[in-house]
């Protein structure tokens, strides 16, 4: 892994250039092992880490710094064998149709791909509880829609690019929605509050509606 | 023990301070108050520490009573024509208020969010260490409603100095802004078009987004879909329709579309005093240089 290509984002943070999810992941801890001074948050994305600070008089210095940061990290693949989360869905979403025309396949086709093989969480973010899951059937790759939705309900369960995700309370959202959960992603008075947190490994499966 | 109950909330009345810096990684946006300047100034006023929470009314509208003793406030940000008991008082400075007196605000005509601050602070439960209501998440105390009534903290030991502070009108008319370009400038045809457009703040913003109306800016790869990534308040992500949504104090912690500058942190306050229809110019805060973005991305 070669060290990441570092930006400006805005007077405030830093963004660098990781690559694949699993060296993201390993930006993102050594930038925890460094514990740079003035460092509000370390944020993954899926090949990013938005690095914030806590006001712009540490954007240069920052900068200095990530400089003397040994970026090194082993991968470390996990085979799948059960799945830590089982997530029982109504496949009836609003964008089922499109996605099925957008895979070249029917609705009874999409479903069967989302619950064929397990997904993994690669990074969590977009709202509390939300993680972008990856590694499923690459046919179920489509395009978010052009104009998001204000309000997009809660365990709506979604396709966007690579990713599947569940959205863990009513938000604005620009995913294409294939059906629904009610499984709670979200709950802050639990111990974890969120369901799903990066690693694990998630099974989707067909339910009928209540 | 002094405390404040809620007679009418406007719009919008929510509770914020500073915010939940540093758990972005479970999700968590920073949230707190739109216009932190506004909310510092009535913090300041008061003799209180910049974390102690304030209400953040939208639109003026509202009012509460005192309870249980008397009480020293402030109120700042956009100039909703505060009274006591009906009589006016001035903006960015303080007033002592009676037990039992009732505090009321109009409508602004200018600018959107007023912060009222209390000596001691409004004390209600924190949340994950903070008392901001985030609405996109639904984390820390809900919108405040008629009959709320809300705790006032200790207030601290030294004691208010000034009276008034000086505070700039909020503009009502053209509205500039500074960007820095990047970091996905490259994935637009003409990114000198954001500064070159007349934008209009739409009625569709809040404190997610302000969303902005223009003539719509030309994705270079429309097919092509940034990877989610880290964002932040005063991100100007573009969506594929091409109107520009600048990124507010509760925004998601990751998003997917191309950001093509960023708002200076100094100016996302101003950003939050923008009201709906009002004109706005984005200005290069540095020369922007056309970096060779990799074409096989």
């Amino acid at each position: 892994m070669s060290a990441p290509t570092i930006r400006d984002y805005g007077d405030r943070a830093l963004l660098l250039e990781c690559g694949s999810t699993d060296e993201v992941l390993g930006c993102a801890a050594a930038l925890r092992a460094a514990d740079i001074a003035g460092v509000t948050d370390i944020v993954p994305g899926a090949s990013t880490v938005l690095v914030t600070l806590t006001d712009t008089t540490y954007q240069a210095t920052t900068r200095t710094r990530l400089a003397e940061v040994e970026f090194t990290f082993q991968a470390d693949p996990v085979p799948p064998g059960d799945a830590d989360v089982v997530i029982d869905v109504v496949y009836d979403g609003a964008d089922l149709a499109d996605v099925a025309a957008l895979a070249g396949m029917d609705t009874g086709g999409v479903i069967a791909a989302h619950t064929g093989t397990p997904w993994r969480v690669g990074f969590g973010g977009f709202a509390p509880g939300f993680a972008y899951l990856v590694g499923g059937d690459p046919r179920l790759s489509v395009p978010r829609r052009d104009e998001p939705r204000t309000r997009v309900p809660a365990g709506s369960v979604a396709l966007a690019g690579e990713f599947s995700g569940v959205y863990p309370r009513e938000s604005p959202g620009g995913w294409q929605l294939i059906g629904r959960t009610e499984t709670v992603l979200w709950d802050i008075d639990r111990p974890q509050p969120a369901l799903l947190t990066p690693g694990m490994w998630v099974q989707f499966r067909a339910v009928d509606p209540p | 023990m002094t405390s404040l109950e809620v007679v009418g909330t406007g719009p919008l009345a929510l509770v914020q301070d500073l915010g939940r810096p540093g758990l972005a990684h479970i999700g968590v946006t920073r949230s707190g108050a739109a216009d932190r300047h506004s909310h510092r100034l009535a913090n300041r006023l008061l003799a209180n520490d910049a974390d102690r929470a304030t209400i953040e009314i939208t639109l003026g509208g509202f009012s509460a009573r005192i309870l249980g003793g008397d009480l020293d406030i402030a109120i700042t940000g956009a100039d909703a024509h505060p009274a006591v008991d009906g009589i006016p008082f001035g903006t960015n400075s303080i007033a002592h208020i009676r037990a039992g007196q009732v505090i009321s605000l109009g409508a602004p005509h200018s600018g959107l969010r007023s912060y009222l601050g209390v000596r001691g602070g409004i004390a209600v439960n924190p949340v994950l260490g903070s008392r901001s209501s985030d609405t996109m998440s639904g984390i820390g105390p809900v919108p405040l409603q008629p009959g709320d009534v809300l705790p006032i903290g200790e207030p601290a030991r030294h004691f208010p100095e000034l009276e008034l502070a000086p505070v700039a009108a909020i503009n009502d008319g053209l509205v500039e802004l500074r960007v820095i370009p990047g970091p996905r400038d490259a994935w637009f045809i003409d990114p000198d078009a954001l500064v070159r457009t007349m934008w209009v703040a739409s009625d569709r913003s809040d404190r997610v987004g302000v969303r902005l109306i223009g003539t719509a800016l030309e994705h270079r790869w429309p097919a092509r879909q940034l990877p989610s990534e880290g964002v932040l308040r005063g991100a100007i992500q573009v969506p594929p329709n091409g109107q520009p949504v600048i990124l507010g104090a509760d925004h998601p912690v990751t998003g997917g579309y191309p950001v093509i500058g960023v708002v200076t942190d100094a100016d996302t306050d101003r950003l939050a005093q923008l009201r709906p229809g009002q004109p706005i110019r984005l200005r290069w805060s540095r020369a922007r240089i056309a970096t060779a973005e990799v074409s096989d991305w």
